[in-house]
Order: structure tokens, then C-alpha cells, then sequence
């Protein structure tokens, strides 16, 4: 039986969505751990890859449709330039808190030890290849990898 | 409550910050980094005195701001304090525990 007393030692973060507020979301908690003291991976398949592709990393949207707290009719957040819109008065929020814009959370990040993982299957299906991502990316790795790097005591997994 | 640092009696909270920098001295600082397994560095107060300066300032401590703030990178910030760089330096230095989420 394991001597751990529910100390959270590494958490495992899965990045699988592009948009602003999930990047956002995924950011601050690794973030949030490594200032704990906690050791923080986070693993980005899918849409997730966008926040490291270097091309696109900038340019993220907030969802403006299928997204009720919005408070925008689903109508009006399919219309040209409402995602830009939501997204440049998010952006302005968010530098009002001193919230970092990706770029420069990516920066934060990789240097307060947070490793990076890009999914090989994304990458291949994306036809993304390494030199797209920003530089503190780790490597492409499988999902097989990624549990390998996910073993050990107070370890916790979160999927976004 | 009161705790005995550096023999001296000084009133901290229930996670050990200082509740009066008016009580905090070099001595108190070096005896909080012994706590924390630190040995302070002359970067190390480079640090402490550019978070005491800040405090003092009323400017709120962030892992961003300490990035930007010329005195030490975050990079090395993590070397000088490993564990919890944040917490365990506002803790050393005296002053209050950040806040912030970011």
C-alpha cells in the first residue's frame, strides 16, 4: 500500500482544445503547481497543439458559439469578427489581472520547469512537425509515453 | 501566535509569515531560509530586498512581475528557491504571502 498521504507531487495536465479560455485554464493550473512547489507536465494533443504551434499560438479565439456563459446568442457568436471581437476584450481583461498572453505564459512556463509533450498522432494528423512548436516543447510523444512519464506516487492526471 | 526565531519572540500567522515586518532583521530572514533548507546567497538577498521593496510599495508580487523585474529571471528565481519559489522567499523575507494565481 502506498505511504502517501494525498500530497499532490506532479500534476499531469491534457491539453486537447484551442481555445482561449481552455489554454488559459490548462496554463494557470501548471503554472499555479510548479508555485506550489508541484511538479507540472502538461501533454498537448489535438486542437490543444495550437497553443505551442508558433504560427497560431497568437492568434487564439475564445468560443463565441455553443458557449452559453457567453451570454451571446448563438446567432450572433456565428457572425464575422465576433470571435475576434470576444477575443480582443478578453485579451484586455486579462492584461488588466497581469495575465501573461500565450506567448509569454509559454515563456513562464518552460522556465519555471514545466515539461511539454506534443501527441505524435495529433502531430501526424495535423501534418504539424517539431520545428512548428515553440522551442521549449520537449519532444513528440505517444499516449503510451506519456502514462510511462505519468507512473509514480501523487500523481495527478486532468484533461482539458 | 509567537515563535521563537533567532531567539527572538515574533508574531507570525498560522503558516508562519511574519504579521509585522517591523520584527523582521537579517538574522530572522537567515533563520526562516535555515527553515526552508536555503542558504542565503548574495543573489538570494538580492532578491529578498528587491520582494521587501515591492511590498513596501504596495505592488502585488506575481511570478510575472518577478520575471520582469530586472533583479532575477524566473529561471533562476526557482534555482535560488526551489520549492514554492514564491511563497518560501515573501515567507524569508518578511512579508506577506502573494495572493495571486498567476
Amino acid at each position: 500500500m502506498s505511504a502517501n498521504n494525498g500530497e499532490i507531487k506532479k500534476m499531469m495536465i491534457i491539453l486537447s482544445k484551442g481555445t482561449l479560455e481552455n489554454v488559459y485554464a490548462a496554463f494557470v493550473l501548471a503554472n499555479g503547481a510548479r508555485m506550489e512547489g508541484i511538479d507540472a507536465e502538461v501533454f498537448f494533443t489535438f486542437f490543444g497543439l495550437e497553443a505551442i504551434h508558433k504560427k497560431k499560438l497568437s492568434h487564439l479565439h475564445v468560443a463565441t458559439v455553443g458557449n452559453p456563459a457567453m451570454h451571446i446568442p448563438t446567432m450572433l457568436g456565428g457572425l464575422p469578427g465576433m470571435e475576434a471581437l470576444a477575443s480582443n476584450m478578453m485579451k484586455k481583461e486579462m492584461e488588466k489581472i497581469d495575465m501573461p498572453d500565450v506567448q509569454e505564459f509559454l515563456d513562464i512556463l518552460s522556465a519555471s520547469g514545466v515539461k511539454m509533450w506534443a501527441c505524435k498522432l495529433a502531430m501526424d494528423m495535423f501534418h504539424y512537425k517539431k520545428e512548428d512548436l515553440f522551442e521549449g516543447v520537449e519532444e513528440v510523444i505517444t499516449v503510451g509515453d506519456f502514462y510511462k512519464k505519468s507512473e509514480g506516487e501523487g500523481v495527478h492526471m486532468l484533461f482539458i | 501566535m509567537e515563535k521563537t526565531i533567532a531567539g527572538k519572540s515574533i508574531a507570525v500567522n498560522e503558516e508562519g509569515y511574519l504579521t509585522d515586518f517591523k520584527q523582521w532583521d537579517k538574522s530572522v530572514g537567515e533563520a526562516l531560509a535555515a527553515e526552508a533548507e536555503i542558504n542565503l546567497t548574495p543573489r538570494h538577498w538580492d532578491v529578498l530586498s528587491y520582494l521587501q521593496t515591492e511590498h513596501k510599495n504596495e505592488v502585488p508580487l506575481s511570478i510575472r512581475k518577478i520575471g520582469k523585474s530586472g533583479v532575477v529571471d524566473i529561471k533562476e528565481f526557482y534555482q535560488l528557491f526551489p520549492k514554492a519559489p514564491l511563497k518560501t522567499a515573501t515567507k524569508i523575507a518578511g512579508i506577506p504571502k502573494p495572493a495571486s494565481c498567476i
